[in-house]
């Protein structure tokens, strides 16, 4: 058991935790805080186990810095996406899909706006 | 020469993407129109750069694997290279048409089209497993951004949904990537499969395969997987709901079928493929039945994408442990599905957001009586329907035709009722729009139209799917060549 190894392994077990969260918690945000999780987790992951050889590898190193770049920008949308929901529709939540379409059946509004 | 085609391929997009952030909505189009010309002619000169001399292997820069990029310029790549050059502009110059320019959000479509042409192109081009997954969030985060830009709850929620379903495929994907480099240090798909063919230890290397494998079928939309695909493209503005359903789910798909084809002879098993091809035939039926249920005419055409898809992922069982002339014959279906789908589904987008426009409503039955006022975008649907259903001389019909004879060549013949079922699924839902349309008795007596513009785009789309039957030789011959080509390195 080297130490790089126990890295990959609590790397493993964050993304076990952030999955759980991201399948179960329906709170947008604890949601979002949960993919942030799993993302820390496979970067763990991608650092521990790749140190196999003699010294740390540093070509992960540099795929993980562009990997938390990506998981910024996504984090970044999915707050303003998240904010821009809760002014509009007052949730915090995504509604239940059937109950949803159930109500959709009624008479509803043009989405499409003429274009011009 | 092939220095700056590639530099024009790869940097435009990035730069056009900048360069329309800073101008408005107009400008912002003059712009893209421009960028659309150098985009399409570079992508044309590539394919008969290809064509001509063959695939090569170019890396980023003078960079070589693993810190450079390194990517790979082959037929299906360039088949596929050209083809989001054909949909794309297709796209860009509808929307310049079709959005409303005094709406001002309206102007971040065109930053948007542009990272998601770049991150399409990165993605067929890619060989480096990181840069694809760069590649892959790039659409995924574009495309998501486009789904929003409606601006309304419903389409904010669409939006989340989808957001949601993408990290996760892409993590999952990533996760894999991470198991790979573990353990053989290389990121390059052609690295990891010389490794593999040299024989060294396969446990972990499999659940990392099926890993992906899972990811990118979520960000595909393979049933049971498929929950949010027709809120995202049935809510989204009509060239995005074209963009999305023609070339993003296409993006995720291709990378499943790369690593599938490098990887499937040491890691696939006959379980994996024949369950992913049995998730493809349900989707064909599930998308095709939904289809036929919907109140909402871009549902209809968006639940269609769902089972369209589920044909695609029939390469997997064709492909396990056949012959290499069946292996070829499947990988040409599967070309043949993509390119045809791609251009059929975008001719119906467009064409049913201008019925859309015309009767002021997006319900399917609120079409009675369009057929004497927009006879040309109904033909558009319905010819784009006839390439879905796969009767000749059409494009889905020589895939099909391809599927089929892979099928029995393999004896595998419970795919055949998919193929046939599938059809017939697809000609009902087209038909169902057509009824509605012919009814006369409607209470609605004023239609607005749109401009003739918008109505010859989705009509060229449509065309070219049909005729893709008859030119699939030359298609597929640029195509072939190079996965030959592809399997030697």
């Amino acid at each position: 058991m080297t130490p790089s190894l126990l890295y990959a392994l609590a790397g493993a077990a964050l993304c076990g935790i952030g999955l759980f969260g991201f399948i179960l918690i329906s709170h947008l945000l604890r949601k979002l805080l949960a993919f942030n999780l799993m993302g820390s987790g496979v970067f763990l992951v991608l650092v521990g186990l790749a140190q196999h050889r003699s010294g740390p590898d540093p070509v992960p190193q540099a795929l993980v810095l562009t990997g938390i770049v990506v998981a910024i920008a996504a984090t970044a949308l999915a707050v303003v996406l998240i904010r821009r929901y809760y002014h509009l529709a007052g949730k915090t939540a995504l509604d239940d899909a059937a109950r949803e379409t159930l109500r959709d059946q009624g008479s509803r509004q043009v989405r499409e706006e003429p274009g011009e | 020469m092939t220095l700056l085609l590639m530099a024009g391929l790869l940097f435009t997009p990035l730069a056009w993407a900048v360069l329309t952030l800073l101008a408005g909505f107009r400008r912002g189009r003059g712009i893209t129109w421009l960028g659309i010309v150098i985009q399409v002619l570079v992508s044309l000169a590539l394919w008969a750069v290809v064509a001509g001399e063959g695939g090569f292997q170019y890396p980023l820069g003078g960079w070589q694997a693993p810190l450079g990029i390194e990517l790979r310029v082959d037929g299906l790549a360039v088949t596929f290279v050209l083809l989001t050059a054909l949909v794309a502009a297709a796209s860009g110059l509808h929307a310049g048409f079709y959005l409303d320019p005094d709406k001002q959000w309206h102007r971040y479509f065109w930053p948007l089209f542009w990272f998601l042409w770049a991150g399409l192109n990165v993605v067929w081009l890619g060989n480096d497993l990181f840069n694809l997954y760069v590649g892959l969030e790039l659409i995924s985060l574009s495309a998501v951004g486009l789904v929003a830009l409606g601006g309304q709850a419903e389409a904010l929620r669409a939006a989340i949904r989808y957001l949601m379903a993408a990290l996760l495929g892409s993590l999952a994907y990533l996760l894999g990537v991470a198991l790979f480099y573990g353990q053989f240090g290389s990121l390059s798909l052609s690295g990891i499969a010389f490794a593999l063919s040299h024989g060294s230890a396969q446990g972990a290397a499999g659940f990392a395969l099926i890993l992906m494998l899972f990811g990118l079928a979520l960000k595909t939309a393979l049933y049971p997987m498929h929950w949010w695909l027709p809120p995202a493209h049935g809510i989204a503005r009509s060239p995005v709901s074209a963009l999305l359903s023609a070339l993003v789910v296409k993006g995720s798909f291709y990378i499943a079928a790369r690593l599938w084809l490098e990887l499937e002879a040491p890691l696939g098993s006959l379980a994996l493929a024949q369950l992913l091809g049995i998730l493809g035939s349900i989707a064909v039926f599930w998308g095709g039945w939904q289809a036929l249920r919907q109140p909402k005419l871009k549902q209809v055409v968006a639940y269609s994408s769902v089972a369209q898809i589920g044909y695609l992922f029939l390469l997997f069982p064709l492909t396990w442990n056949t012959t290499e002339a069946v292996a070829l014959q499947a990988q040409q279906a599967m070309t043949l599905q993509v390119i045809s789908h791609a251009l059929a589904k975008a001719a119906m987008f467009l064409s049913a957001g201008n019925l859309i426009l015309s009767v002021g409503s997006n319900r399917v039955n609120a079409l009675a009586g369009v057929s004497h006022f927009l006879p040309f975008s109904l033909f558009s649907f319905g010819l784009a329907g006839v390439s879905l259903m796969g009767l000749p001389p059409t494009g889905g019909f020589a895939a099909k035709w391809l599927f089929l004879q892979a099928s029995l060549a393999t004896g595998q013949w419970w795919w055949l009722v998919v193929l046939v079922g599938g059809g017939l699924l697809s000609a009902a839902y087209v038909f169902r729009v057509y009824r509605a349309s012919f009814v006369e008795d409607s209470n609605i007596d004023h239609f607005f139209h749109p401009a003739r513009r918008l109505e010859i785009i989705p009509m060229v789309l449509a065309l070219l799917s049909l005729g893709l039957g008859l030119i699939a030789e030359p298609v597929l011959s640029v195509m072939a060549l190079v996965f030959a080509n592809g399997e030697g390195t």
